[in-house]
């Protein structure tokens, strides 16, 4: 298990060295999407349109931020990560057409996802569900956002961050996944439990 | 300052403290796990908890994002005058509160699917009533998080499945539901009664802190034995693995139909709210959950 400090962009090298376990702080630009704007962003890939974001290498973040206008600035006042199995059902080719090289949630992501961050190099990364003060308090600034007609949680916020974390690396790029190991042994230990309560199966 | 004011204030108040400070026998249940866990991912997820927990009080903002849908318990004693404007002020206070603190507005229609904006429909914020005796008021805010609500779960067990059902239905529950409910938990299970009043119960042992056994010793024994056999399933703090998935077992129980056996297991996230006072006719405060000094 080691510590990484990140700054964004992060190359595919800098990915490859990590393993599940691993624990990263990121600092530079964090870039939040939930479903709907990953619907978008690959519409306008089919559709050959421009992006407003450049995903390369940054961070991306499963997260619907509280924020806050004050005197003509974004604040953003809560951050914390959204369940990722949501986004399961875009991430895949999100990561193949992007590269993104890290994505950060909560509740952790399925196989095509798994298998998407072995084949383009990236990882998948947990935050502390509901950790929304910790999150929020790396977040130095918001860059911009994009797509806002979406509604203020579904927007592409740009988050400039510093120090984001701790987050631990559960999906790597070597195909290991720490959730589907977790809940493997979890149901190993099912039987363990019953006979210790003594109880019929 | 008039009565209802003071009752107004104290209630704004509570859902502060309930959503920025844990009470201390969950915040201290929490430093225990850290210290006990030898999990290095588990330690770094109570690390981080704790963190994020110390610069919520600090800087006096929500420890979560989802602060809940709003739950009062209230103790009314029978000559506790202003009786009949305890619904209307708890109202208000909500509305304040929501504005105030600021808490999200997590009241939407069902049907509409309008979200109201400020914490309050029908039936919300939602108030459990009890009378007592005497001329004084006790209040308990209660905040409750959506995510690990939807792991919550009630089960109609055959009577002739006894105890066992009810420990594997709970144990059941906890592998189910995983990470999915921000762990380390803290179980509030209710026994007996009918549907409603096994889930109601449920949701009311969470009121005791967790330090706190049940004075039945037979009950206190089983939430013992409930607690050690969900932290073997290995879950862990938010779900990464680890000793730590539950931090407390609460049971409440009432009578059964002879024909049934309800049982509701209510589950609780790490983020586990509440705040407590009393309030005197003559307009006095005592806070019982959170030390806070004179205003
Ligand atoms: S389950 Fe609890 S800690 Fe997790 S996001 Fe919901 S309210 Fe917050």
């Amino acid at each position: 298990m080691t510590t990484y400090r990140f700054k964004t962009p992060v190359s595919e090298e800098d990915v490859r060295k990590l393993r599940v376990g691993d624990i990263i702080y990121v600092s530079g630009t964090l870039v939040t999407a939930r479903d709907e704007a990953h619907k978008r962003a690959l519409e306008y890939y089919e559709e050959g349109k421009k992006l407003p974001v450049d995903f390369e290498g940054i961070a991306l973040y499963h997260c619907g931020p509280i924020v806050k206008k004050v005197n003509d600035e974004w604040i953003a006042v809560a951050a914390g990560p959204t369940t990722s199995t949501r986004m399961d059902l875009f991430e895949a080719e999100f990561i193949e057409k992007f590269r993104v090289r890290i994505i950060i949630g909560k509740g952790g992501m399925g196989e095509r996802t798994t298998e998407a961050c072995k084949k383009y190099g990236a990882v998948y990364c947990a935050f502390i569900g509901g950790a929304a003060v910790l999150a929020a308090n790396a977040i130095k600034r918001i860059k911009g956002v994009e797509w806002l007609d979406l509604g203020m949680p579904e927007a592409l916020w740009i988050f400039e961050v510093e120090n984001f974390g701790p987050l631990t690396v559960t999906i790597d790029s070597h195909g290991n996944n720490l959730h589907r190991e977790v809940m493997s042994r979890v149901e190993a230990n099912r039987d363990t439990i019953y006979k210790k309560l003594k109880l019929k199966g | 300052m008039s009565l209802v004011q003071k009752i107004e204030d104290t209630v704004v108040n509570l859902l502060r403290l309930a959503v920025t400070r844990l009470p201390k026998d969950v915040k201290d249940a929490l430093k225990t796990a850290y210290e006990k866990e030898v999990d290095e991912t588990a330690k770094t997820q109570l690390k981080a908890i704790l963190d994020n927990i110390m610069l919520a009080e600090k800087t006096e903002r929500p420890m979560c994002q989802d602060t809940g849908v709003i739950i009062f318990y209230v103790k009314v004693g029978n000559e506790f005058k202003e009786l009949g404007k305890l619904p209307e002020i708890l109202r208000t206070a909500t509305i304040r509160a929501t504005k105030e603190i600021p808490l999200r507005p997590n009241a939407v229609h069902p049907i509409s699917q309008k979200n109201s904006g400020d914490n309050t429909g029908r039936y919300i914020p939602y108030i459990n009533w009890e009378i007592i005796q005497g001329d004084f008021l006790e209040i308990t805010a209660f905040p409750k998080g959506g995510g690990s609500e939807n792991m919550s779960r009630l089960g109609m067990l055959k009577p002739g499945e006894g105890i066992d059902g009810m420990k594997k239905f709970v144990i059941d529950t906890v592998l189910h539901a995983g990470g999915q409910p921000c762990p380390p938990v803290i179980l509030g299970v209710g026994i007996g009664g009918g549907a409603d009043i096994a889930m109601k119960l449920a949701k009311k042992a969470l009121l005791r802190p967790i330090t706190e056994r049940h004075e039945d010793p037979e009950i206190a024994k089983l939430e013992q034995e409930l607690l050690e056999a969900v932290n073997e399933s290995g879950i862990g703090p938010m779900g990464l693995g680890g000793r730590t998935t539950a931090l407390g077992v609460n049971i409440e129980y009432a009578h059964r139909h002879p024909a049934s056996y309800p049982v509701g297991v209510v589950v609780q996230c790490w983020a586990a709210r509440r705040a407590s006072a009393r309030i005197y006719s003559d307009g006095a405060v005592e806070y019982l959950t959170h030390e806070v000094g004179e205003k």
